[in-house]
């Protein structure tokens, strides 16, 4: 049998329902056997359907605990639930402990929950290499709800971002103060927090604490929302800094900074030199959060992310998370967001294919007839710069 | 290598690095009064008693358990014969666990580790013909501890013993469990409630009872060094004192049963040595931390087991060596109760020659090695007393690290104490693996042809048949209308505020089963699901 | 660019029943990890239902079961079984721990591949699992 045989023996089984198969498909993807890309290529036209749920936050959070309950909820609501979690790779051995399962107990014998922990395999980011496809075979699979859950929260964690359709950032109490919530980045990326473990001391301050970050760069309530029209944005301007602004946009931006600020500032803990760089950073980070959740354009609809509370280890506050959930996923349908996500993640991985390949082949086309290893020591003896010596690369193996 | 030793660097079991030799000046300002004190006397380094062993020997309490209540009865009879001074009760895992012989979770497990004991019936059989009056009892029960001891209280009142008459100990100990025995099943808040009801009403009706036995036993065996051992245990120890006080005990009240239990391992010295700084550490903190003002709470009173996770397999005769050595490190640490492991442990349960093997060894060195005929022998070891010195300042370093955690309960739920296990654990296994630490017969002295022909002890198989018919027919036939009267004051009273025990008493007076109490507690108040840390 | 995808030999260590000793699992658990595998611990109080869904949704290549606790043979054989009934064939079954030498046939008859004891050296287990994994 061929691979593309064997792919395709695979997966007639997976699409009956067999979860051997499902996991057999999935290690091969992982692996990156000669039958992935044909089981991908078989599974593509089943995916799109899932809602890609993500879920990151710094060790210790209660990540896979929280996942644990959500899935509890989210099998009382009928739905079928995957769930991916994604655990580093020791850098020296290149083995991993894969710890998010012995946490997750109630539904592991449900045949309505399947579960798959993947090793980062030495991929920065907060996921593995083949998360997204393991995803997509989930997805293929019939998965109303893919669960991925990953570690880490700030710069880094941008994959889950890309990854997800919703990301749900859970933090625990004391986790810092307002400056260094920003600075970890957690607002870019979340459409959801959760403050779990909320039973602990310092519950509701990190709660205000993420909530006043929201409001700098977003305005109303958690949820879906509409931005004012014009003339509202321009009367609230008016009255909060006296003088009109000039256009809806900008305003709408301010009088939220403003209002957030003045809280900021009442605690009395910061210099106007830090409040005037946090502004400025936050304008920015405005922006940034705008363009994410929903451009600030009078009577657009908008995403303001809540923030919850939850203890998961007693299930609190679980069942409003996953209402949120939902509401997030209604948003994205509504708004015409899902759709054009389809469109940016099939221009991303038509993209990230194609490069893939074109450089794979051009290297070893170049490095078959010896081009590469002789412009290489070139370069390296100042014979040729490497710009010139990737030129030649080109045209002789492309032309022009 | 320098100056013509062995080795670079010498360490025992702990992985301490050690010197050549001791002097004065390893113990600079050491002070008799202050550091040490007689026998019997404040900080009671030296021994909690003026006369120790030549007042009373160490209790020879050789743990003991497997099938049904009457096999244990039976091989409970032959050691107390073979001049065993008391006894000590090993469960099987489903009794631990507040399961009752019929569970579906029990299959397989009844009997095996230890006795099955479902309802005060097997308790009867279990100490027929044994007077309780004269013989004391330790029971290794943690949840499920105060049940025991209700059971135990009612079959003393059936032979006629009042309960002031009665002594013993339950282990009752459920932070070294959460740690790292981890036969716990309900949520810290809840047994805390247990351990504190026990600690009240023994403390006014069974004044003979040691209440709970603070183990670092678990600990050690787990994994941890011989400081994590000392400092955990007593961390445990003051998060009981503690929870004692704000349940309104007054500290001398209790303090006085509170009572420990260690591990004994394979580095002579060290052991003696945490046996001295763990009496001289616990003194001071009952008198200035929790001002204590009875001398008898100050004294660390403890039990002592040789190293399990010593014992080998391969060559296992050559245990009966390594539990000498333990044993006489145990004794001239100064216990107070000590257990023997049998040579063929590290395969099985032990046999009734194994076990025999085991007490002998406690009564050679109490009667033959003239080392009980002095006490505390070795005080003034420059070594000895450097050692006890530097255990006790590793201690409060740990001390520290727990307190800036926010307590043992917070850093047992963030599982800093199991990573500390967990690590040590896997340092000495790569110790043994580099040889650098050399264990007989396993890595150094190894016989390629060895054959294991130990004879040793099986479970009758039909352990569990009997017993699920057993607990059946108790069930069937007891008064249903009193235990399931019981057993609704029961529930009522544990969702209040109010001391268990005289319910729980009722409960088994009447037959309710260990795993209807203990299910009815998984009920209310959830079972406790651990943070996995390797 | 990234190296290309590798083949990792991923385990899982179980603990069955009511088992409460996990030294040893979480010992093996780290060797394995140093040794360049991907291992699912399941932690404690596992039935065998629970570690048989385990070992079909990992895709694991060996499932290595550690028992202190007598249980093994009445949980293994129920595990092993368990794992026949779904299809499972090629999945290397390993355990150790406090079992008897007469124990031992049984569990070799019930699809155990090999059974280490105490004291069994970690390079043994890992070089026998190295060279025995059926995929």
């Amino acid at each position: 049998m061929t691979a593309e045989e064997r792919a395709a023996e695979l997966f007639a089984r997976l699409a009956t329902g067999d979860r051997r198969a499902l996991a057999r498909a999935i290690t091969w993807v992982e692996d990156g056997a000669p039958e992935a890309s044909a089981l991908m290529r078989l599974a593509y036209p089943r995916t799109g359907r899932a809602h890609v749920v993500g879920i990151t936050g710094p060790p210790g959070a209660g990540k896979s605990t929280l996942v644990d309950r959500l899935a509890v909820e989210l099998r009382a609501r009928g739905q079928t639930v995957a769930i991916v979690a994604v655990d580093p790779t020791s850098p020296f051995s290149g083995g991993a402990i894969l710890g998010d399962r012995i946490r997750m107990q109630r539904t592991l014998t449900d045949p309505g929950v399947f579960m798959r922990s993947l090793a980062a395999r030495g991929h920065l980011g907060g996921l593995s290499p083949a998360t997204a496809e393991v995803v997509g075979l989930l997805d293929a699979f019939g998965f109303d709800v893919v669960l991925v859950e990953t570690v880490g929260a700030g710069q880094s964690e941008v994959e889950i971002m890309e990854l997800a359709h919703t990301t749900c950032v859970v933090v625990i109490p004391g986790m810092g103060d307002e400056i260094q919530a920003i600075k970890a980045g957690i607002l870019e990326i979340g459409d959801v927090f959760v403050c779990n473990k909320a039973d602990r001391d310092g519950a509701d301050r990190t709660v205000n604490e993420i909530e006043m970050m929201l409001d700098l760069g977003h305005m109303g309530e958690p949820g879906i929302n509409r931005w004012p029209s014009e003339t509202e944005g321009a009367q609230a301007s008016q009255s909060a800094d006296g003088a009109a602004a000039p256009d809806g946009k900008a305003s709408v931006g301010a009088r939220a900074g403003d209002a957030a600020l003045r809280r900021l500032d009442r605690t009395g803990h910061h210099s106007a030199e830090e409040l005037g760089n946090v502004a400025s950073y936050l304008t920015r980070a405005a922006a940034h959060a705008a363009a994410r959740h929903g451009t600030a354009n009078p009577g657009d609809i908008s995403w303001r992310p809540p923030v919850l509370k939850t203890v998961a280890k007693d299930g609190l506050g679980v069942a409003e998370v996953v209402d949120r959930l939902g509401e997030h996923l209604t948003f994205l349908k509504e708004t015409g967001r899902w759709q054009a996500r389809r469109e940016h993640d099939a221009a991303r991985r038509l993209e990230e294919l194609v490069r893939e390949r074109v450089v794979r082949a051009t290297l070893a086309r170049a490095r078959a007839v010896g081009d590469f290893e002789r412009l290489v020591r070139q370069v390296a003896d100042r014979q040729l710069d490497p710009y010139t010596a990737a030129d030649e690369i080109l045209r002789s193996h492309w032309g022009g | 290598m320098a100056g013509g030793e062995r080795k670079e660097r010498f360490a025992g079991v702990s992985d301490r690095p050690v010197k050549r030799f001791y002097g004065p000046d390893d113990i600079a300002g050491f002070d008799y009064h202050r550091d040490l004190g007689d026998p019997g006397e404040y900080p009671f380094t030296r021994g909690v008693y003026p006369t120790m062993y030549r007042g009373k020997l160490w209790t020879m309490r050789q743990f003991a358990g497997f099938g049904t209540a009457e096999e244990t009865n039976a091989r409970f009879r032959y050691l107390l014969e073979q001049g065993q001074t008391g006894l000590s009760t090993a469960f099987d895992m489903p009794t631990l666990l507040g399961y009752d012989s019929d569970h579906p979770y029990a299959n397989g497990e009844v009997g095996k580790l230890g006795v099955a004991i479902d309802s005060l019936e097997d308790f009867e059989i279990l100490f027929e013909g044994i007077p309780l009056d004269k013989v004391s009892t330790s029971m290794t029960i943690n949840p499920p501890a105060s049940v025991m001891l209700a059971m135990y209280l009612v079959v003393a009142e059936k032979q006629g013993v009042s309960w002031d008459q009665v002594s013993g100990t339950i282990q009752n100990d459920i932070l070294k469990d959460y740690i790292a025995q981890k036969t716990y099943i309900y949520p810290p808040e809840p047994s805390l409630r247990l351990i504190t009801d026990t600690i009240a009403f023994c403390a006014r009706h069974v004044p003979r009872w040691n209440t709970i036995s603070i183990s670092g036993y678990h600990i050690r065996e787990a994994g941890a060094t011989a400081a994590q051992e000392l400092a955990f245990t007593l961390a445990n120890g003051m998060t009981y004192v503690e929870a004692a006080i704000r349940a309104g005990l007054d500290v001398d009240e209790f303090a006085p049963r509170l009572s420990f239990f260690f591990d004994v391992h394979n580095d002579f010295f060290e052991e003696i040595a945490k046996f001295r700084a763990a009496r001289r550490i616990w003194a001071r903190v009952m008198r200035e931390r929790f001002g204590a003002k009875n001398p008898r709470s100050w004294m660390l009173r403890t039990h002592a087991q040789t190293a399990g996770v010593s014992l080998t397999a391969q060559q296992p005769e050559n245990n009966i060596v390594r539990v000498t050595l333990q044993a006489l490190a145990a004794v001239l640490g100064g216990t107070q109760s000590l257990h023997t492991n049998s040579y063929d442990e590290a395969l099985a349960l032990p046999s009734e020659d194994a076990v025999r093997i085991a007490l002998r060894t406690q009564q050679i060195i109490a009667e033959e090695s003239g080392v009980a005929n002095v006490v505390d022998p070795l005080a003034g070891s420059y070594y000895v007393e450097y050692l006890t010195g530097k255990l006790e300042e590793e201690a409060y370093a740990y001390f520290d690290q727990i307190e800036a955690q926010g307590g043992v309960i917070a850093a047992i739920e963030k599982g800093w104490f199991q990573q500390q296990i967990a690590d040590s654990a896997y340092r000495f296994q790569r110790r043994v693996q580099s040889g650098d630490y050399k264990v007989v017969g396993v890595n150094a002295y190894v016989d390629p042809d060895e054959k294991l022909n130990v004879k040793i002890l099986k479970v009758n198989p039909d352990v569990q048949r009997r017993q699920i018919e057993r607990v059946r027919r108790v069930r069937e036939t007891r008064n249903q209308q009193a235990s399931a009267a019981a057993l609704a004051e029961l529930r009522r009273a544990s969702q209040a505020s109010e001391n268990l025990m005289p319910y729980i008493i009722e409960c088994v007076r009447n037959y309710c089963t260990v795993g209807e109490i203990c299910g009815l507690w998984r009920e209310l108040w959830g079972e406790y699901r651990e943070e996995s840390v390797y | 660019m990234e190296a290309a995808p590798e083949r990792r030999i991923r385990v899982l260590v179980a603990k069955l029943g009511l088992d409460a000793h996990d030294r040893g699992a979480k010992v093996v658990a780290r060797a394995y990890r140093d040794a360049g595998f991907e291992v699912i611990y399941t932690g404690l109080y596992q039935r065998p239902e629970a570690v048989a869904a385990a070992a079909i949704q990992e895709d694991v290549d060996v499932v290595a079961i550690s028992s202190l606790a007598g249980a093994h043979g009445v949980l293994i054989p129920e595990l092993t079984r368990l794992l026949r009934e779904q299809g499972v064939d090629d999945v290397l079954i390993l355990a150790g721990g406090i079992i008897p030498e007469d124990d031992v046939p049984a569990l070799l008859e019930a699809g155990v591949s090999r059974v280490f004891g105490p004291g069994s050296d970690l390079n043994e287990i890992i070089e026998y699992t190295k060279v025995n994994v059926k995929r």
